[in-house]
């Protein structure tokens, strides 16, 4: 396949997701180059959702790298497996999902039940999990002092989502 | 629990009553949850699987609502047993075959299983004899407001309930019923039914579940989406096809009834007269001619039989229910012995004790 922009062969494939329109773009390393880096600036300032599947080896290799902090799942093991590892890798691998979603529910947002009681908000509950996790590891290199600590914070946190 | 006291009695979703049974067999409901503060399985530790566990049976224990239920450790169990629990459809296939710490929490009469640690760490499922969906739902949403009361579920503000696959995402909710389409099968109308149902973004799947056989002509038709739509949506989405699929099944019934009255009483006689007198018969077998002589009790070609003996031994005549009853561990040969002596019995006796009734 030739670049769109040029008589070079096309090795990144962009796909654009701007809304309910698809764009596919198919070009070489160098347009690839200059269109992406006309495209970042757009993308960071506004909070648009604007997603780019970019299909390149070193951005595949990139997927692998990309770990979910709470759980240390990479994307490629999701797509192996066909299934996530925790609740944050909803959050953290946000764009890869994106496109999958649509394509299964044709939709994006959740129309329905919520738990009746305060949600915590997500980076809430990843705290939680990540505290958890810290004081697992202070137990298990005995130091009870931090783990207490911990503990104490983490009822603390739990105290103020009980129901209102 | 005792699982041999489960063994004798029938399930809730076979009692054969409700509207239209004589072609929705069951409808059920199932939410998909999470907890907010562990792994979801594939990530679990044994740790974590025991412990996700042991939350869930406290949160169980202490809530005065589900006091009732029978609480299953599967890990403990045999092979048997539980492949016993999955032929009764109270827990999955994956949930038996699984690793780790995890259980079913059984309702007393078999209204509603709570599966724990199987693809997500709860799976609430509610099932009704017959076709009420509306009286499902209210039941399922009220065992997840009670159990939300004790613990927080993995949700997202846009997401919604967030599930170990993304095909559960949002409502997690998967809302089937399942009918018994002898007809359409017979009169090879059943494919085309299906294409146009999957068109329209539903699932067709056999009488386990995913990537099952229709044995005895039992198909169950879900929804595929669970994001973007509201509970009542996808109830009503499920809801509008079933009159359809109802009037398909009639209407082939009907023309059988029609164009091909003898065959089709001649079908059902040999099927009723194979089951009432073989000596040796595997499952498969008994499931087709079960299928039959389901169709024809409807039909009224068969007379003193009632549907809920049928429904009960399409079930009691599984591998692990016949070995449960018996109470003993048989090899294929000697269940399909245990099987033919079964199918005798009780069908003679529900034809005798209708005998005495009229």
């Amino acid at each position: 396949m030739k670049c769109q922009q040029c008589e070079k062969p096309a090795t990144i494939h962009i796909t654009e997701i701007t809304g309910p329109e698809l764009d596919e773009l198919h070009l070489c390393e160098d347009c690839g180059k200059i269109y992406l880096s006309q495209q970042e600036p757009a993308s960071e300032s506004t909070m648009s959702p604007q997603f780019k599947l970019i299909e390149d080896a070193d951005e595949l290799a990139a997927l692998e790298q990309q770990v979910c902090e709470i759980c240390g799942s990479n994307f490629y093991e999701f797509r192996h497996s066909g299934r996530l590892g925790c609740p944050h890798d909803y959050v953290c691998f946000e764009t890869e999902l994106e496109p999958l979603i649509v394509n299964i529910h044709a939709a994006t947002d959740h129309v329905g039940k919520r738990p009746k009681r305060g949600v915590n908000s997500s980076e809430q509950q990843v705290h939680l999990v990540r505290m958890r996790q810290e004081m697992k590891e202070a137990i298990e290199r005995e130091d009870y002092e931090t783990a207490s600590s911990l503990r104490d914070q983490i009822q603390e946190l739990e105290k103020q989502r009980k129901p209102s | 629990m005792k699982l041999e006291e489960l063994a004798r009695q029938s399930s809730e979703w076979l009692r054969g009553s409700g509207p239209e049974s004589d072609i929705v067999i069951s409808c059920r409901i199932r939410l998909a949850r999470n907890l907010a503060n562990h792994p979801f399985i594939r990530k679990c530790s044994d740790t974590d699987l025991a412990a996700i566990e042991r939350t869930l049976y406290e949160t169980l224990q202490s809530e005065p609502k589900l006091q009732d239920v029978g609480y299953v450790n599967l890990k403990m169990l045999s092979e048997i047993d539980r492949q016993f629990l999955v032929e009764r459809q109270l827990i999955s296939r994956e949930h038996a075959d699984s690793n780790g710490a995890r259980a079913v929490a059984i309702h007393p009469e078999e209204k509603f299983s709570l599966m724990i640690n199987e693809e997500d760490h709860l799976r609430i499922q509610v099932m009704n004899s017959g076709l009420d969906l509306d009286a499902t739902w209210e039941q399922t949403d009220a065992i997840d407001d009670v159990v939300e009361e004790h613990l927080s579920y993995a949700f997202h503000q846009r997401l919604g309930y967030l599930t170990a696959c993304p095909t559960n995402v949002g409502t997690g909710m998967r809302v089937s019923v399942m009918f018994h389409l002898p007809a359409l099968v017979l009169t090879q109308q059943i494919d085309k039914v299906f294409r146009s149902l999957q068109k329209m973004n539903l699932a067709v799947r056999g009488l386990y579940g995913e990537g099952s056989r229709a044995m005895g002509d039992f198909y169950q038709i879900s929804n595929q989406i669970t994001l973007g739509r509201s509970e009542k949506d996808l109830i009503q989405q499920v809801s509008d096809v079933v009159p359809q699929i109802i009037d398909y099944e009639r209407r082939a019934r009907d023309f059988l009834v029609h164009e091909n009255q003898q065959d089709l009483h001649d079908r059902v006689s040999r099927a009723y007269g194979l089951l009432c007198s073989a000596q040796t018969i595997s499952s498969e077998e008994t499931m087709e001619l079960l299928s039959s002589v389901r169709m024809g009790v409807n039909l009224g070609l068969i007379e003193n039989l009632k549907i809920p003996t049928i429904n009960k031994l399409f079930i009691h005549t599984q591998p692990a229910h016949l070995q449960k009853l018996r109470g003993t561990e048989l090899d294929t040969a000697n269940r399909n012995i245990e099987r033919a002596h079964y199918l005798q019995r009780h069908l003679q006796q529900d034809g005798a004790d209708s005998a005495e009734n009229n």
